[in-house]
Parts: C-alpha cells; sequence; structure tokens
C-alpha cells in the first residue's frame, strides 16, 4: 500500500512508545543499575559506582547459583511431567475430546486462574495439619497399614525440603499440564486426513500410527510446546512465592525468586538488577530459539 | 475425515465399545483432578472457621457467607475490586487500541525500520514482571515519576511493611500490563489482518478514505474474533498478576491478588477470608472460559501451531 512514509511510524507510535517506557526503559535501568551498589529506598545520589564488582558476585555468589540449580530441578521434573502427560493424554484421548467441548471448557480452567489463587489452593489442600490431603493419606495408610512406608501417613509438605519441591511441582503440573494437552490437540486435529487414512491402509496400527507418523508430523508443535514451558519455568514466581516463600530454607528459591528477595528483602538493587539482567539474557536467548520455530514474520504470505 | 479411518469395523458394532467407554471415563477423572481444587476453594469460602480448622474434612455442611460479608464490610473489599476493574479493562482497551494500530502498520506498510521494530518485540516479549519490578520500583521511589503519572493519587503511606512502599497510580501498572501484552497482541491481530482481503482496503482508498478511517472503519470492525483472543489474555494477565501489583500499588489502590495474599498473616493464614477472596478473583476468568474456551484455545496455541 503507498502512503506517506511517515504513516506507517504513526501507526507505531502509541504502542512503540509504551514498549520502550514499559520493557526497554526496565531493561536498560538494570543493565546500568548493575554497575551500582543502591539500597532500596535510598536516594539516586546515594548510589556508588562498582564497575563490574556485581558481575564478579554473581558469578561467584554460591546462593544464586543454588537457586539456579533449584531451578533446573523444577524445571526438569514440571517440563518432563508435563510433557509426557500432555502429549499422552492428547493421543490417547483425540478422538473423544472431539466430541466434548465441555471437556475443553474445564481443561482450560486452570490456566485461567490467577496464580496467587492456585498456590493458596495448593497451600490449603496441602496444609500439615488442616488438608485434605494428608487426611485422606492418613486414612488410607491406617486402613491399609502396608501402604504407611509408601507415604501414606501424614506428611509435612511444605516445611520439608524436598516435599516443598514436590508440592510445588505438583501444582505446576496440575496448573500447565492442560496447556501442553491443548496444543498438541489443535496440532492433531490439523494432521492432514488422507496422510492418516494412507497410513492407516498400509496396514499400520495405533502404537505405528502414533509413533511413526504423528509424532514426527508434531515435531515442530512438539519443540514450540517444550520452548514455552522452558520459558514459564523461568518466569514461574508467584505461586511459589504463595506456597513456600523459597522455603524452608532456600529449597525451593528458584532464580525469580532469588531475583525478588534480592531486592526486596536484602533491599540490595544494584545486584537484583544484575540477577536481573541473567534473568533476562536467558529467557532473551530462548526467545530467540523460539522464534526459529515459530515466527509469525515468515508467513507464506509474506510481502 | 480421520474419524471414519480409525472407527471399529462393522462385525464389533453390537459389542460394547470399551475403548471408547475407557476415554470417557478417563477424561471423567481428569475433569475432577482438574476441577476439585477449585472447588474445595468454593466450598471452603462457604465455611466457618470451626468447620475449617475441623481435623476430619467437612463434604456436607451448612453454607454460610460470612468469610464474604467480613471481607466485604470489615476489610474494605470493594475499593479493591475497583481498582482491579479500573486496572484489568484499561489495560484492555489500551492493548487492543494500540496493538491492533502497530499491527496494521506492520502488516499493510513497508517501511525502513520494520524488521527492527517486529523482531525487537518478538525478542523481549518474556520478560518477566519480577525484573520490571525489581529494575523501575527504585526509580519510581527515588525520582518520584508515579507523582509524574497523572492518576488517581493519595498521599504516599510510608512504611506499610506490607512492600506497598509506592502511591498509588493505577496508570502506572496499566503501563506495564499493556506493555507486557503488546507484543502477543501485536503478533496475533498481525495475523488476523494478514487474512483479511487486502482489496477491501483499496477500494475504500479508492472511494477517498484515508488510512485512520481504513482502520477503524474497514479493518477493526471484521476483527472481531482477533480482539477478543487479544482482549481476553491481556484481562488475563492485568487481572492475575500479583508481583507488579505488590510493589506499585497502595493501600488504597493495590489489587484483588494483593489484597488475597495479605491474608496470610505471621500468626497463620486466615483460610476463611482468603478462599472468599480467591473464589471472587476467578469469577470472571471462569465467566471467559465458559463464554470463550474456543477463543482461548486459540490464543493458546497461535503461537505454537502456525509457522
Amino acid at each position: 500500500m503507498r502512503t506517506n512514509r511517515f504513516v506507517p511510524y504513526l501507526f507505531l507510535l502509541p504502542a512503540v512508545a509504551i514498549l520502550a517506557l514499559g520493557l526497554l526503559v526496565p531493561l536498560y535501568n538494570s543493565v546500568m543499575l548493575s554497575f551500582y551498589d543502591w539500597g532500596f529506598g535510598q536516594p539516586w545520589s546515594a548510589r556508588r559506582f562498582l564497575g563490574f564488582a556485581n558481575f564478579q558476585r554473581l558469578v561467584t555468589d554460591p546462593t544464586v547459583w543454588a537457586s539456579v540449580r533449584t531451578t533446573f530441578v523444577f524445571g526438569f521434573w514440571v517440563v518432563t511431567l508435563e510433557m509426557l502427560i500432555g502429549v499422552g493424554l492428547a493421543l490417547l484421548l483425540e478422538k473423544a475430546v472431539r466430541g466434548a467441548s465441555f471437556i475443553r471448557t474445564i481443561f482450560v480452567m486452570p490456566l485461567m486462574i490467577a496464580p496467587v489463587v492456585v498456590g493458596l489452593i495448593w497451600r490449603y489442600l496441602l496444609d500439615a495439619r488442616n488438608g485434605v490431603i494428608n487426611y485422606y493419606l492418613t486414612e488410607i495408610g491406617e486402613a491399609l497399614p502396608f501402604l504407611q512406608s509408601l507415604g501414606f501417613k501424614t506428611q509435612t509438605w511444605l516445611a520439608d525440603p524436598t516435599l516443598a519441591m514436590v508440592s510445588i511441582i505438583v501444582s505446576d503440573v496440575w496448573q500447565w499440564t492442560p496447556f501442553v494437552f491443548m496444543i498438541v490437540l489443535a496440532g492433531l486435529q490439523g494432521l492432514p486426513g488422507d496422510v492418516m487414512e494412507a497410513a492407516y491402509i498400509d496396514g499400520a496400527n495405533w502404537w505405528k500410527m502414533t509413533w511413526h507418523v504423528k509424532l514426527p508430523m508434531l515435531r515442530n508443535i512438539l519443540l514450540i510446546a517444550l520452548l514455552m514451558r522452558i520459558i514459564d519455568v523461568f518466569r514461574a514466581l508467584e505461586v511459589i512465592f504463595i506456597m513456600t516463600g523459597g522455603g524452608p530454607g532456600s529449597s525451593t528459591r528458584v532464580l525469580s525468586l532469588a531475583l525478588f528477595q534480592t531486592a526486596f528483602t536484602s533491599q540490595d538493587l544494584g545486584y537484583a538488577a544484575t540477577i536481573a539482567l541473567l534473568l533476562s539474557v536467558i529467557l532473551i536467548i530462548f526467545s530467540i530459539v523460539l522464534l526459529l520455530y515459530s515466527n509469525p514474520l515468515k508467513d507464506k504470505a509474506d510481502f | 475425515m480421520a474419524a471414519t479411518v480409525v472407527s471399529p469395523p462393522a462385525r464389533h458394532r453390537r459389542r460394547i465399545p470399551w475403548g471408547e467407554v475407557s476415554r470417557w471415563a478417563a477424561l471423567v477423572v481428569l475433569a475432577i483432578i482438574t476441577m476439585a481444587p477449585v472447588f474445595v476453594m468454593f466450598a471452603t469460602s462457604l465455611k466457618t472457621q470451626v468447620e475449617i480448622q475441623a481435623l476430619v474434612p467437612r463434604w456436607i455442611f451448612m453454607p454460610t457467607l460470612s468469610n464474604y460479608e467480613t471481607i466485604i464490610n470489615q476489610y474494605r473489599f470493594l475499593p479493591f475490586l475497583i481498582s482491579s476493574a479500573v486496572i484489568g479493562l484499561g489495560s484492555t482497551v489500551i492493548t487492543l487500541l494500540t496493538a491492533g494500530m502497530a499491527a496494521f502498520a506492520l502488516a499493510r506498510m513497508n517501511f525502513p525500520g520494520r524488521g527492527i521494530i517486529a523482531h525487537t518485540t518478538l525478542i523481549i516479549r518474556m520478560i518477566p514482571p519480577a525484573v520490571l519490578a525489581v529494575t523501575v520500583i527504585g526509580f519510581w521511589i527515588a525520582w518520584g515519576i508515579g507523582d509524574l503519572v497523572p492518576g488517581i493519587r493519595f498521599t504516599l503511606p510510608n512504611g506499610l511493611g506490607r512492600g506497598n512502599f509506592l502511591d498509588g497510580s493505577q496508570l502506572g501498572l496499566m503501563l506495564f500490563y499493556t506493555a507486557l501484552n503488546l507484543p502477543f497482541s501485536i503478533w496475533l491481530l498481525y495475523g488476523f489482518i494478514r487474512q483479511i482481503p487486502v482489496e477491501l482496503e483499496e477500494a475504500a482508498i479508492v472511494d477517498g478514505a484515508n488510512l485512520f478511517q481504513v482502520l477503524f472503519r474497514v479493518i477493526f470492525p471484521l476483527m472481531g474474533a482477533g480482539f477478543a483472543v487479544s482482549a481476553i489474555f491481556t484481562f488475563r494477565i492485568a487481572w492475575n498478576e500479583f508481583i507488579l501489583a505488590l510493589m506499585l500499588t497502595n493501600r488504597f489502590t493495590k489489587t484483588l491478588p494483593v489484597f488475597a495474599s495479605e491474608f496470610i498473616r505471621e500468626e497463620g493464614v486466615l483460610w476463611g477470608q482468603m478462599m472468599a477472596v480467591g473464589s471472587l478473583i476467578v469469577i470472571p476468568p471462569m465467566l471467559l472460559t465458559f463464554f470463550a474456551a474456543r477463543q482461548i484455545v486459540q490464543g493458546v496455541s497461535a503461537g505454537a501451531v502456525k509457522g
């Protein structure tokens, strides 16, 4: 379309201004602040230039690397479980879900609920004293005593380092498995019918269809779902903040929570900005990788 | 097509279709697992403190609205509902308008810098609220930027201790929620605009319309579906977000998620009140789910299925 050459910028101006103020300026601040020592609530003039000291500290800081490790442990389990369960369910239930739109409605629900609410629901369910989960575990354990050694007894879910990690993994799997399920389901429904028919006529059974036809054709979608889940693992903060606050000790202190606590508990904004930079760089790298597989600019009709 | 392919051979028709039955059973179990936690929240919000703390969970009880009464009368629920609604709806409207204009420029015009702008939005789209909170709040306090942003202003409540250090300009939060949602919305609407035949716009221009008229009179009216998806996702973030809201609002303008979190006390959690606030928070997103599940699935898979 031929236009005055300033017109495109006029249309872009509001969005670009908001993005600049809301995302780019904070990112720039984060870069700048990472060179300073600046306490929370101090006047800007009280800052102290440190050069690269914050970065040196970051590289050698055992608490930050512990939280990176915690993020990996948490991320490994939630991504693995969500991909396996989500993909598995989508393949098994593909036909059944087609006829039942209410199923879609129910599975969408967890994605729409506020993270704060997800956190408080699970904190209540896993409460050591009043929690429903503990109650029924104990009941089952008392009815069938041999199960007690398998964990069917009162557990201090959020007060034990390992169980606290299990708890946040469970809540994340509950909330995000439907996301993987729906993406894969959409992909399955988009598979060309004639290819499926040809494979069926060639004598492929369900297992062969799935393993040799469907999954290879869904490769791109599976990769995108995987990348999106990995990105969300690094962004996850609110549910963990409400459920455990990073505890007990620092057993569930993921990287984004370490960032938050450095800024608002330790009140060390300069160093927090350095951690924020680390987190931003990780997320930007994953965003670029994601772009290689799903780039809205590269649709066929472009130009 | 696929349905006809995988249907069972004719001679099995009279038998009980076990495959089908087990699939449905699995679906029902999954639906229960998905819904049970939310159901427990609703149920708990209708219980008295005594019933909540009973050592045996009570599934049958006399529902009471006393928790709702407490949060509305004793804790001033209403101002925070209004704050949440203003921020949620405000962010949504601003996002749709600005994203629609930007998507139009990116989809229909070619200009120097298009690639840079396009790729920048795509690369920074995953920046989490926590990063923004940390790097923004220091300057808001030190430079009093909150004072420069017009909006509903109250005196700064110093030393509140809950982390709400800042004055409560709702416009500040709207700025960040819009920025967080713009990349997704721009690219979603971009896809929708590209599906509209360009001849429509050319015809309007031949008839003497300028580009703004083309956008607002020709394109926007055809974009209902795109706007719906984009609005749902923007509202979802703005209504549900917690970390930025915790940092950038004060005791007058806090949003409902912040309000809910305040029932976690040093001396224990006020479960009844907290569950009541939680139940009220999930009502709008649940209504959206009931009426627009299809659009939500479309939005969730928009990034994944194309390309």
